[in-house]
This record gives C-alpha cells, sequence and structure tokens, in this order.
C-alpha cells in the first residue's frame, strides 16, 4: 500500500506538470501577441479545475455505484484522508490499493488536463471569460459523467468491457471532439487560411513536447494504480510509442513535403503518446511500436482535413488528439493481450474475436456523440449570452493584450512605461 | 525617384504587399516599429498595477519608384492599410538622390 502510493503521488506529480508542458507546446504555435492568451487558459485550469474537483466534482465523477455518473457522496473529499474509506465501486479485482486520496489527487491532474487540450483548437480568437464559463459547465457535464462511464468499475462502459487504460476516450476523444464542435460555433481565425500564421517560437514547443512525454509516464504508468510490472510495461509502451509515432510521422512529411521538421518530430511524439494512452496498460511486446508508428503516420494525413473541410483547428487539436485517441481506443482492440494484464481482454490479433473491438467502437461512439453534442450546445449558449468570441479588434490587437493587458516579450528598451493615473 | 514610407497597422501588411505586388512593384523593405500619433498608447496591467505605454507596435513599409508612379504607389498603400478608425498610420514621400545596384554598379532609375 505505502509503495503504490508513493508511486502515484509521484504520478499525479507529473501528471500536473503535463498542463504546463501543453500550454508550452500550444503557446510556441500561436503567433506572439497571443502566447500568454495560450498560456493563461491552460494555467487557468490548474486553478479552477483543482477547486470544482475538491468541492464536488471528483464525487460525481468517482463517488457511487450508479452506471451513468456517481453521487455526492465524497462531496468536499470528507472521509477521503481516511486510508480506510473504500470508494464504492472499487471492490473486488478492482479494490484500490493506494490511498484514496492519492487517487483522488491523481485523477484531478486528469480532469485539468483534458479541457486545457480544447485551447488549442480555438487559439487566438476565445474570449477568456468565455472560456472560464464553458471550462466550468463542461467539467461538470461532460468530463465527469464520461470518466464515470468509463474508469469507474460501476459505470457502464466499464461493465460493457471496453477497455481504455488511461484515457483514450475520457481524455482525447473526450476533448478533441468538443474541440471540433466549439470552433464550428467559434469560426475561423481572421485571415485563415489564406494569410500565414508561423509559430512564434519552435523552440518553446519542443520544449513543451518534452515536458509532456516526461509528465505521460505518470499518466500512463501511473493509471496502473501500482507500483508493480504492469507500471513498468506501461511506462516503456508509453516511451516506444512515442518514439515509433515521431519516425512514423517524420517519414511521411519527408516523403510528401520534402523536409524532417522539428514541429512534425514534436507533433509525432505527440500523436504516438496519445495513441498509446488507452492501450498501454493491455498491450506488449512490439505492438506499442506498431500502434505509435501508424498513429505518426495517420495522425499526419489526418490534419490536412482541415484545409479540406475548412474548420480552423488552429493548433491540430482533432487531427492529433481526437484522431489518435480514436486510433488508439481500436487498437486496443485488436492488441490487447491477457498475458499482459490478466484484467484486460484478448484482442482480435492476440485470438479474442472481434467482440473487444466492438466495445471499443461502441465506447468511442457513445464519447463522441455525448461530448460533441454537450460542447455544442454550451458553446452555442454562451455564444448568444456572454459571447464566445473576440471583437475583430481584440483578435487583431491578440489575446494578450485584448484579455489580458499583458505583453509576452518586452524587448528593447523604448517601451516608456509610467503609472497610469 | 522617390522614396515612400508608410506607417501602417502590422495586420494590414498583407493587404499593402498585395497591392504593391498587384502595381508591379519590384521589392520593398519593411521593418517593425514602435511609436504614436494622435491615437495615443495603451495600458497594460503588472501585479495589480496599471501602465501606459506610449509606443504602439507598428511596421514602416519603404518603396522606392520613379517619380511618375509616386501617387499610384502611395495611393494604394493608403486605400490597403485604410480602416477607417484611429491609428491607421502615416505615408510620406521624400526625394532620392541616387540609386546604386550593388551587384551589378547599375545606377539611377535602371537600380529601380
Amino acid at each position: 500500500m505505502e509503495g503504490n502510493t508513493a508511486w502515484v503521488l509521484a504520478s499525479a506529480a507529473l501528471v500536473l506538470f503535463m498542463t504546463p508542458g501543453l500550454a508550452f507546446f500550444y503557446g510556441g504555435m500561436v503567433r506572439s501577441k497571443n502566447v500568454l492568451g495560450m498560456l493563461m487558459q491552460n494555467f487557468f485550469c490548474m486553478g479552477l479545475v483543482s477547486v470544482l474537483w475538491a468541492l464536488f466534482v471528483f464525487s460525481l465523477a468517482f463517488g457511487g455505484t450508479g452506471k451513468f455518473i456517481g453521487d455526492f457522496g465524497f462531496v468536499g473529499l470528507k472521509t477521503l484522508g481516511n486510508v480506510k474509506t473504500v470508494i464504492p465501486s472499487y471492490q473486488g479485482d478492482f479494490a484500490l490499493v493506494v490511498a484514496p486520496l492519492a487517487f483522488c489527487a491523481f485523477q484531478l491532474m486528469f480532469a485539468i488536463i483534458t479541457p486545457a487540450l480544447i485551447t488549442g483548437a480555438t487559439a487566438d480568437r476565445m474570449k477568456f471569460r468565455a472560456w472560464v464559463v464553458f471550462l466550468f459547465v463542461w467539467l461538470v457535464l461532460v468530463y465527469a459523467p464520461v470518466a464515470h462511464w468509463v474508469f469507474a468499475p460501476a459505470g457502464w462502459l466499464f461493465k460493457l468491457g471496453a477497455l481504455d487504460f488511461a484515457g483514450g476516450t475520457v481524455v482525447h476523444i473526450n476533448a478533441g471532439i468538443a474541440a471540433l464542435a466549439v470552433i464550428l460555433v467559434l469560426g475561423k481565425r481572421k485571415g485563415w487560411p489564406n494569410e500565414q500564421m508561423p509559430p512564434h517560437s519552435l523552440p518553446l514547443t519542443l520544449l513543451g513536447t518534452g515536458i509532456l512525454w516526461f509528465g505521460w509516464f505518470g499518466f500512463n504508468a501511473g493509471s496502473a494504480l501500482a507500483a508493480n510490472g504492469l507500471a513498468a510495461q506501461a511506462f516503456l509502451n508509453t516511451n516506444n510509442a512515442a518514439a515509433a509515432a515521431m519516425l512514423g510521422w517524420l517519414v511521411v512529411e519527408r516523403m510528401k513535403g520534402g523536409h524532417a521538421t522539428t514541429l512534425g518530430a514534436a507533433s509525432g511524439a505527440v500523436a504516438g503518446l496519445v495513441a498509446i494512452t488507452p492501450c498501454a496498460g493491455f498491450v506488449g511486446g512490439i505492438s506499442p511500436i506498431i500502434i505509435g508508428f501508424v498513429a505518426g503516420a495517420v495522425c499526419f494525413l489526418a490534419i490536412q482535413l482541415k484545409y479540406r473541410f475548412g474548420y480552423d483547428d488552429a493548433l491540430d487539436v482533432i487531427g492529433v488528439h481526437l484522431v489518435g485517441g480514436i486510433i488508439g481506443s481500436l487498437m486496443v482492440g485488436l492488441f490487447a493481450d491477457k498475458a499482459v494484464n490478466p484484467l484486460g481482454a484478448d484482442g482480435l490479433f492476440f485470438g479474442g474475436g472481434a467482440s473487444l473491438l466492438g466495445y471499443q467502437a461502441v465506447a468511442v461512439g457513445a464519447t463522441l456523440a455525448w461530448s460533441g453534442i454537450i460542447s455544442f450546445g454550451l458553446a452555442k449558449i454562451i455564444s448568444a449570452t456572454i459571447g464566445l468570441r473576440c471583437s475583430d479588434d481584440e483578435e487583431m490587437a491578440g489575446l494578450d493584450l485584448s484579455q489580458h493587458a499583458e505583453t509576452a516579450y518586452a524587448y528593447g528598451e523604448i517601451g516608456s512605461m509610467g503609472r497610469a493615473g | 525617384m522617390k522614396l515612400i514610407t508608410a506607417i501602417i497597422k502590422p495586420f494590414k501588411l498583407d493587404e499593402a504587399k498585395e497591392a504593391l505586388r498587384g502595381l508591379g512593384v519590384q521589392g520593398m523593405t519593411v521593418s517593425e516599429v514602435q511609436g504614436f500619433g494622435r491615437q495615443r498608447g495603451h495600458t497594460e496591467v503588472y501585479r495589480g498595477t496599471e501602465y501606459t505605454v506610449d509606443f504602439v507596435p507598428k511596421v514602416r513599409v519603404e518603396v522606392v519608384v520613379d517619380d511618375g508612379d509616386v501617387d499610384r504607389v502611395a495611393g494604394a498603400i493608403v486605400a490597403a492599410a485604410r480602416t477607417d478608425k484611429i491609428g491607421d498610420g502615416k505615408v510620406w514621400v521624400t526625394p532620392v538622390e541616387q540609386i546604386i545596384r550593388i551587384r551589378t554598379g547599375e545606377m539611377g532609375p535602371e537600380a529601380l
């Protein structure tokens, strides 16, 4: 119990670190007038989600034994500090072997980064105020139920037999389809796609990628919820899928575009990390390398879709997280192996037939439908009330100045700043 | 020969560039500058205190043209950069004594 708890607490810290990592991954890709706006939308998740989680959202996601949603039994996290407290749906084979509060902290970090993923698609044009409201409501109406369906042993998708080790559906498909729904309401950035909008700092993007890769060890290996061989399996799977996906992306990019780019290496690695997330504790051997390579190659092709269909997915959240999440979730149905994890199942390639693949497809479809519909409706309501999108002048001035009254890079000596008033 | 200098809003650079290309202008130089006119600056907030920043980011476009092209080129920049709001910038024209193309040593209008 103590060793397991130590690993899960360390993993929780690793996963928290992914959110600043994501902020810099995205922040480097936007234009310099919008970098603080991007960092702020991500960092703000650490503030608001943490508080809501403690107040009632943890209870809503993981409390009770209902099929569709938790209850209010752990509101304010009461009694959760006692290591003898049992979270009702975690019994029998699925009994927690870590302190309940460590589990709560670990799951909090997932709830922080999931909505943060959306900000890459909505970059450069969403009002900060609208983001605050969206984040609050989305966490309650979308994140909590989907996490309950898939992660909690009482949830209907868990009971059905769908497997999601660390959040292919709950995190990546969930955020990816929400991103698509919101940008359909939000519209394109001014000037897209004719105007060039190059990343203002690829070094920041690569630094962010490194932090994400590092933090992902907590995300996936921590999801074993124990310090054991399965955690080690998930750890190595995570690393190897990211590595293979980087290669897959670069190979296709080099063949189609002529150059292997640093942004391609970063995006490929993230695509692999996304795809291995649901598989991490169910596959072994060279499966993660195959999964990663396929995800890297397919996600590179998927990011071209926005030009064909005309939706402005600014930083390719849909191409990487939605498509990568779907690939990973379905790959579980092909590559899962009970020799790796006896609580899992055998996939199509490991003698288990097609039934697991079917359950995976149901989990993917349910997440797409629920998150897509609720997110679209929520964006519409915000748009019609407090407004979703910045004014043209605010967008042109950039989010940094218009939303936060700050400038990211105050270079040079001619600022000539004086106290106002 | 004349030097046309335009101070415009940064996001209008693309439109100005396309307008000049459309007129067959062979080259231009752009730089990021800061300044203020009647628009004045803006305010920023640091640690709860509000500061005024006098200088606003602008783009300076410089084009050297033959005397006969001045009105057309300056007019195109004005049309492309205008938003009708305060802070659109200015265009001015100054005489140029000599131009030399470094590679060939050509001088005067031939070097344009």
